[in-house]
């Protein structure tokens, strides 16, 4: 075996660069292996991405008419499905964190969940911005250098480059690390160690950058709130840890990988207080709203109570709120490490809690009622659904593939420790 | 044994040998993957095969042209000749596009005497006539609001009304741009598509912006508008007398304002709206000829700015009579 696995070392030094491409054909091939229930999978995933993918070539031909937008309501599904997954891409550094920063050895082990999970984010994030702009073909006036590039003035071009910026890194993390696997040779943490401390501020960068998009216009005085950037964290730490668990949780009891319990304890426990944190912000945000009065709270009163014979969100949010003091009670419940089923419907509650309140939640209420205080309500369009169920596909297939050629690249020297 | 091989058994089939995937076993399995991937991506063609309607639409020329202020005087023309036969094309109309500059030393403003407007609506019907407005919704880039007398509130405000005008408790307010000084529509937009000119106006590149709907979120005034379709114009009734950065027809999935009709008013006339006003509610000109009319309003009515807390700081003013 250590003769096999010298030789293996000293050839791979040889064909490093060559032989990348080679490893990544390998980990795709190795990745498209398995059993029925991956076919199931991924020929369900793929039917609703071309659902997905036919609908924005109908919106794209037709127009923005075929979504539910307005002049009113200028930002819909799209961009609230986008703010969410930066937070849950952000989220992915909460393993990061316990895994570099505080040396958590068994968190360390699969730390590459958490990188893996922020690509498949990111690359929804990409997806959603594409499919909420009016001239896709026109992207490339979006390029530095290529196009005009309104930096630093514009928050969206500090956008385009934070979330671009995390993909890479973790695209190289993982890549990097993968790769080492399958050479199985230590990895060389000069090589990884400074990218992934940099990609831990960064995480906390992509999702501020995005909360100032929002907060930074006077003339929406619902976004215009200091506490925005804070609670976007806050709840990308319940999020993304959430989706985490349940990723977790399918991997040990569908996909049958033994997998250590305490890294999904120390992510229960930063749940149990970024949960919390958020609650506590959410009601410090609704006091300052409701107490004062006015004019300037008129989006407020319509997401939850809603304003002159209007209802459209109300609904949505107190089922968010519903939702996310339900899941609070689960994770601070001792049944949550106890019993799978419980920390499942916890994680859900949590994740979808979390992806009302800041879409449908955040951005619709932004708009209604309008600068001019006209209401006019929105509810997303068939169209509109479809492309973000595509993009769900989407994004669930690159999480899917990648996590399999992350297997396939740990399982392919069973006897290798990475310290 | 090379690093990039495999750790597999070895090939059994070679039915599907001919398949060139290189590194990877010829099995069944690999067939299959190879007809899965031929049959998904037909699928995914299929799926978006609408979308040829980009390159139906758009042309190589306007795929590749360059921002407004990159543009020669030659290329210009090129640009111009190529929309103008486009708008023949499409709507069947022959028009002149052209491109008004500001007039040096001129910076325009606009007021309205709150007194005066009565809510008849007429400058919106202008608006959308002079601007080459989509006809189907009655765009416009003017709302009136109609406002209870009593409260400056917007939130007691109406833009939907349909009675007889005026009523007595109300008072009529329309808002369209307000070419703020400081402009956050400008400063959000990621791919500087929107600029504010020398004389005051805030324009816009249709055929640079990314239709990404960041200023629209940013304007305090509701003042932009986006195209959600292609806009449809009778023939007779588009106006051929055009602008590059104002009137022209605007491309479907980009964004558009009130530009103070600077095809007019860079040549000397006043904007459609003015013109069309029965009530001389409004107030026209250049705020550095010390002779103007809106020198005069400015220096002797007491005038207000629609949301000054904002620091927006807006060309556009209100007064009152008396």
């Amino acid at each position: 075996m250590a003769s096999v696995m010298e030789s293996t070392r000293l050839n791979g030094e040889k064909n490093a660069v060559q032989s990348y491409p080679g490893f990544l054909w390998w980990a795709l091939g190795q990745a498209t292996n398995g059993s029925w229930k991956f076919y199931v999978w991924m020929f369900a995933l793929t039917a609703v991405f071309l659902v997905g993918a036919n609908a924005w070539a109908v919106q794209v031909a037709n127009g923005m008419i075929v979504t539910n937008m307005t002049d009113h309501v200028s930002w819909g599904l799209y961009i609230a499905n986008f703010t969410f997954m930066v937070g849950v891409a952000a989220g992915g550094v909460m393993m990061v964190i316990p895994a570099y920063l505080y040396h958590d050895r068994k968190m360390h082990d699969i730390v590459i969940l958490g990188e893996l999970i922020a690509i498949a984010a990111i690359v929804m994030c990409l997806m959603f911005v594409v499919a909420d702009l009016g001239k896709p073909e026109r992207f490339w006036h979006l390029i530095p250098f290529i196009g005009r590039f309104n930096w630093p003035m514009s928050m969206l071009t500090w956008d385009v480059i934070v979330l671009n910026g995390y993909l890479l890194l973790n695209l190289h993390i993982c890549g990097y690390m993968l790769y080492m696997r399958y050479l199985g040779r230590q990895p060389n943490p000069s090589w990884y160690v400074p990218f992934v401390m940099v990609s831990i501020f960064w995480a906390i960068s992509i999702h501020t950058v995005t909360a100032f998009l929002y907060c930074g216009l006077g003339g929406r005085p619902f976004w215009n709130s200091a506490l925005l950037a804070p609670r976007f964290l806050a709840s990308a730490f319940v999020a993304g840890p959430a989706f985490i668990l349940l990723t977790l949780v399918v991997l040990k009891n569908v996909v049958h990988r033994p997998i250590n319990d305490e890294p999904g304890r120390v992510l229960v426990n930063i749940v149990r207080v970024t949960i919390l944190v958020n609650l506590v912000m959410v009601i410090s945000e609704v006091f300052t709203e409701f107490y004062t009065g006015g004019g300037h709270t008129a989006s407020a009163r319509y997401l939850f109570l809603g304003l002159h014979g209007h209802y459209g969100l109300v609904p949505w949010i107190w089922t968010a709120i519903v939702f996310n003091i339900v899941a609070a009670f689960l994770f601070l419940s001792p049944w949550v490490l106890r019993y799978t089923w419980v920390l499942v419907v916890a994680c859900t509650l949590a994740f979808v809690g979390a992806w009302i309140e800041k879409g449908m939640g955040l951005i619709v209420p932004g708009f209604v009622p309008s600068t001019l205080h006209e209401i006019v309500e929105y509810t997303p369009s068939l169209v509109e659904w479809k492309v973000t169920a595509g993009i769900w596909a989407a994004g669930m297939m690159v999480l899917t593939i990648s996590l399999k050629m992350a297997i396939a690249a740990f399982t392919r020297h069973p006897t290798l420790e990475i310290h | 044994m090379p690093s990039n091989e495999p750790h597999v058994p070895p090939a059994t089939n070679k039915a599907s040998a001919s398949l060139p995937i290189i590194g990877q076993p010829s099995t069944r399995r690999t067939a299959l993957k190879g007809a899965a991937l031929t049959l998904g991506l037909a699928a995914f063609g299929k799926a978006i095969w609408p979308m040829i309607s980009i390159p139906e639409n758009v042309s190589l020329d306007e795929f590749l042209q360059q921002h407004y202020k990159e543009l020669s005087a030659d290329d210009k023309q090129k640009v111009f000749a190529r929309l103008a036969t486009e708008t023949k094309e499409k709507y069947g109309a022959k028009v002149t596009i052209n491109d008004q500059r500001p007039i040096p030393g001129v910076k325009f403003a606009y007021a309205i005497n709150l007194s005066k407007c009565n809510g008849n609506g007429k400058c919106m019907e202008a608006c959308n006539i002079e601007n080459n407005h989509h006809r189907g919704v009655d765009q416009s880039y003017i709302r009136v609001l109609e406002m209870t007398k009593g409260s400056m509130e917007m939130e007691h405000g109406s833009t939907t009304y349909t009675h007889d005008v005026p009523q007595d408790d109300k008072f009529y307010m329309p808002v369209q741009c307000q070419q703020c000084d400081n402009p956050p529509c400008v400063t959000v937009c990621p791919v500087e598509a929107t600029w504010k000119e020398e004389d005051g106006i805030v324009v816009v590149d249709y055929n640079w912006c990314i239709g990404c709907r960041y200023c629209e979120a940013a304007c305090p005034y509701h003042a932009r508008r986006f195209n959600w379709e292609q806009p449809e114009i009778a023939a007779e009734e588009v106006n051929p007398n055009q602008g590059y950065l104002s009137n022209r027809i605007r491309p479907q999935g980009t964004m558009e304002k009130c530009h103070f009709c600077l095809h007019r008013t860079r040549e000397g006339r006043l904007p459609a709206c003015l013109e069309a006003c029965p009530t001389g509610a409004r107030v026209f000109g250049n705020i550095n000829d010390p002779d103007s009319d809106i020198n005069w309003i400015l220096k002797n009515k007491r005038v207000f700015v629609l949301k000054e807390e904002l620091g927006t700081e807006p060309s556009f003013f209100y007064f009152f009579d008396s």
